[in-house]
């Protein structure tokens, strides 16, 4: 899957689990810059997205994401 | 189900029109989304449940201290999750020659926080139990072996039960079983509970929270009492008036196995205090035969107390057999293998509970099992009587029309009623009521056991019980009243309830005569009652007014001087 189609996947679980359809994201994009997106929702997000790409996360992982683009990174090294 | 996600979105609901419960939430793992997942729930269920949730484990500080914030806030239910995990860490961080008192040092420490939360708060307690780690450091000799971790976590949840028996305020959670049902993969995420502290993934919470609100609820007096079947293909395999007696299936082969399982598990909730109901598209005869001569059927006609079989439409039969019965339909489950009837009933009767059965026979029981139907907080020796009960009820209504005159009937049934002050054996039957009666109730307090026992030792309640016996048999003990002194001269009627199985039969005479007698004999000049609406005491709305009692702001006054004793069918025994 290229990159784009992924980041409009993940966009669409964002927009799910927080409930709000206004939310953008791109490479840069980081939780502060997402309303609702604390330590908590961040687990919401993430089985969210494993859920949808049926992938699963390390505990290393989870925690290691600086930006959406990494987390891109992630789910693409997963083969998707 | 809906899943957490689903959940969460009625967090942004409007509550304000719903049931208040106090709620405080102890956990000594993280508890936020447990939390969001019991207050969403409990929307859908009809509660605004308003919880505390204590900071991440604060357990013993916040029970032990007086002026805590847990008691500060003073709730009516406290739930306490103590997790395996935790119970894990303990055992480990103990020396090897300890490990053997593991149960019994976890079970005092919960003895002592039960004790501590009962003396300074009046609240029941959920506790969960602990969902099975094997750490499989001795494998299946763990099992031979005391000081094995599984062994002292299975000893505990053994002991619990046992606690539990003894406790009335205190209720287990049996969240082991969930953890059986969906597979320990699904309840728990490593790479969550590494990175949160939280030990429910977020499939499970759901399910969690549903077996919690199953105690709410029936803590509030909302749970099943009736069961009503269908016949073919559900009862039994095949159509009797097709295939016959002789070819429908059941017994030990096949699939006949799974429908006999299933009038097993009936039979077991009838043996419980459940109402089993038939209704049928049958003509009467032909749906009754196997019951009385079909030699492998497990359920016989003196199981069943209403038995309806006709080609009248299955809302309707419903609509008649909860006249009998006189239950609310949200106390019903309707079990039928065919969708179209299924659905007749849901759109007609959208309260009655209609479970999807699953296409296949042999996977009825399971699905049942996934859904809790039957919760309750009680259970006392009366319940398995309560079928023998509702088959008289029946026998009476037919008997009621051929008079057409109401007193000539009353009459005809030759009815005395006992009346005791509650003692210990009726105390368990009056805890069971005040939890059940929700139509005929003037102000719908609920008692539990260990309430009923304060009350009944208090100086200034004065406790009657009333059972009801015609020549038709005995109902047992129906009507319950509390009178609690108010001062010298007034005596306040804190507690008003009957069985709605004895309606119209000048009951309510025969007690208002009896406690009146009771009040000029103590020198009360005035009696004074209340009627606190709920969504469903209507019936009593205008009970006092009828009585003849005179309304004076929030509350109904009868001077006890003025009283002439009502008429009534029912003397004294």
């Amino acid at each position: 899957m290229d990159r784009q189609t992924i980041l409009k996947e993940v966009t669409d679980v964002f927009i799910d689990v927080l409930d709000n359809e206004d939310i953008e994201l791109n490479d840069e994009t980081q939780a502060k810059d997402v309303e609702d997106w604390d330590s908590l929702n961040h687990i919401q997000l993430v089985v969210g997205i494993e859920k949808h790409f049926k992938i699963r996360f390390t505990s290393k992982e989870i925690q290691s994401w600086n930006n959406v683009g990494e987390m891109i990174d992630c789910i693409q090294e997963k083969g998707i | 189900m809906k899943t957490f996600q689903q959940l969460k979105k009625n967090l942004k609901n409007d509550f304000s029109s719903l049931k208040t419960i106090k709620l405080a939430v102890l956990g000594d793992t993280a508890t936020q989304f447990l939390t969001q997942a019991i207050r969403s729930l409990g929307y859908d269920k009809g509660f605004d449940i308003q919880i505390w949730e204590a900071d991440f484990d604060q357990i013993e500080l916040q029970i032990s201290d007086a002026a805590s914030e847990l008691y500060e806030f003073k709730p009516e239910l406290v739930l306490i999750f103590q997790s395996s995990h935790k119970l894990l860490s303990k055992y480990n961080k103990y020396k090897p020659e300890a490990h053997t008192s593991l149960a019994s040092q976890e079970l005092a420490s919960v003895d002592f926080m039960v004790a501590t939360l009962t003396a300074q708060l009046n609240a029941k307690i959920i506790y969960y139990n602990y969902t099975e780690i094997d750490d499989t450091v001795f494998g299946n000799y763990a099992l031979k072996t005391e000081s094995s971790f599984l062994f002292q976590l299975r000893k505990l949840n053994f002991e619990l039960m046992s606690f539990a028996a003894s406790n009335p305020n205190f209720y287990l959670c049996d969240l082991s079983s969930i953890q059986n049902q969906i597979g320990k993969s699904n309840f728990f995420q490593s790479a969550i509970y590494v990175n949160t502290e939280m030990v429910l993934s977020l499939d499970a919470l759901p399910l969690v929270a549903s077996r919690t609100l199953d105690i709410v609820e029936s803590l509030n007096g909302k749970f099943k009492k009736c069961v009503i079947l269908d016949l073919d293909n559900t009862t039994w395999g095949g159509i009797i008036g097709d295939d016959g007696i002789e070819n429908i299936q059941i017994g030990s082969l096949g699939i006949g196995k799974a429908f006999s399982e299933f009038q097993y598990w009936i039979k077991k909730l009838k043996n419980r205090g459940i109402i089993v109901a038939v209704c049928s598209k049958n003509t009467e005869s032909v749906a009754k035969e196997p019951f009385e001569k079909h030699p492998d059927m497990v359920l016989r006609l003196d199981d069943i107390s209403v038995f309806v079989a006709n080609w009248e439409n299955k809302a309707d039969n419903i609509r008649h057999i909860q006249s009998i019965l006189n239950i609310g339909f949200d106390s019903m489950v309707f079990l039928d293998d065919n969708p179209f009837e299924r659905n007749i009933v849901r759109e007609n009767l959208p309260e009655v509970t209609v479970p999807e059965l699953p296409e296949d026979p042999a996977e009825y029981l399971e699905y049942l099992y996934t859904l809790n139907l039957f919760e309750t907080v009680s259970f006392s020796g009366e319940d398995s009587e309560r079928t023998k009960m509702y088959q008289i009820e029946a026998q009476r209504a037919s008997v009621q029309q051929k008079f057409t005159n109401e007193e000539d009937f009353l009459q005809s049934l030759s009815m005395v009623s006992l009346v005791e002050p509650f003692n210990k054996f009726n105390q368990p039957r009056v805890a069971q009521l005040s939890q059940r009666s929700n139509q005929f109730n003037l102000r719908t307090v609920r008692y539990t056991d260990a309430d009923i026992e304060k009350i009944a030792a208090s100086d200034d309640h004065s406790t009657f019980t009333f059972t009801l016996e015609d020549k038709f048999g005995d109902n047992g003990l129906i009507c319950v009243i509390i009178l609690k002194k108010e001062d010298n001269n007034t005596a306040f009627i804190d507690t008003w309830f009957m069985s709605c199985r004895v309606l119209k039969r000048s009951m309510e005479n025969f007690v208002l005569n009896t406690i009146v007698d009771f009040c000029s004999q103590n020198g009360f000049g005035t009696l004074k009652g209340e009627y606190i609406p709920t969504a469903k005491n209507e019936m009593v709305a205008n009970h006092y007014s009828h009585l003849g009692f005179e309304n004076n702001a929030d509350f109904w006054l009868l001077k006890v001087s003025d009283y002439i004793p009502k008429k009534t069918y029912i003397s004294k025994k």
